[in-house]
């Protein structure tokens, strides 16, 4: 009883956080605070989506959410280095 | 489930949910660059894994299973956190968005992101 206000809340919390950082995703001043933006924001979908397989009651989700936490570090990663670089792989 | 449970996790949830929307708060509102740097990558760690140890315990509505894919994705998250961080503090500086006012650094050397001096062999 306790835990499903506690899991609304939390879900609530996370979709507020990405509903922000898309807000900051449209007004970023520079390029690298949208790299930022970015990589918060799959570090919020990533508990969204596990929160969200805990609310539905099965273990799929976190394959995806494993999936998201490898790729979203190359992502970053690679991005930094495309804006001071100008090629990712020399 | 026992209700003391129940009720560390839940704890944890709303605190967790709380530190997400303050990081990505911080991130849309704190003035310099640097400190939009600081919010996120802190708080957003914190609030994913209050999130990840209430699903390793709490599987709950099909009722109690222990599963360990939630370290996997917080051990993972919290070796490369610090390092894309760092990554983006070095784009900061050396594309001169992180503002005219970086601290010496106290040792004579400059940063050493702007160090053009090849290391000794």
């Amino acid at each position: 009883m306790i835990l499903s206000y506690a899991l609304g809340f939390a879900l609530t919390c996370f979709a507020l956080a990405l509903v922000l950082n898309l807000i900051r995703l449209a007004t970023a001043p520079t390029l690298t605070d949208r790299i930022l933006t970015l990589d918060t924001m799959t570090v919020n979908a990533i508990a969204v989506v596990v929160l969200y397989g805990v609310w539905a009651g099965t273990g799929l989700y976190l394959e995806a959410a494993v999936l998201l936490a490898l790729t979203s570090f190359v992502g970053t990663v690679a991005y930094a280095r495309f804006l001071l670089r100008g090629s990712i792989i020399e | 489930m026992t209700l003391l449970l129940e009720v560390l996790i839940a704890v944890v949830l709303v605190g967790g949910g709380l530190f997400a929307l303050v990081g990505s708060y911080g991130l849309l509102r704190l003035p310099q660059a640097m400190q939009r740097l600081h919010a996120p990558t802190k708080a957003t760690t914190i609030g994913v894994g209050a999130a990840l140890l209430a699903s390793s315990f709490g599987d709950l509505p099909g009722g109690g299973a222990f599963s360990a894919q939630e370290w996997l994705i917080a051990i993972f998250l919290l070796l490369t956190a610090p390092i894309s961080a760092l990554f983006l503090a070095k784009t900061l500086i050396l594309r001169d968005e992180a503002g005219t006012d970086l601290p010496d650094t106290r040792t004579g050397a400059p940063w050493a992101t702007l160090d053009q001096t090849p290391p000794e062999p």
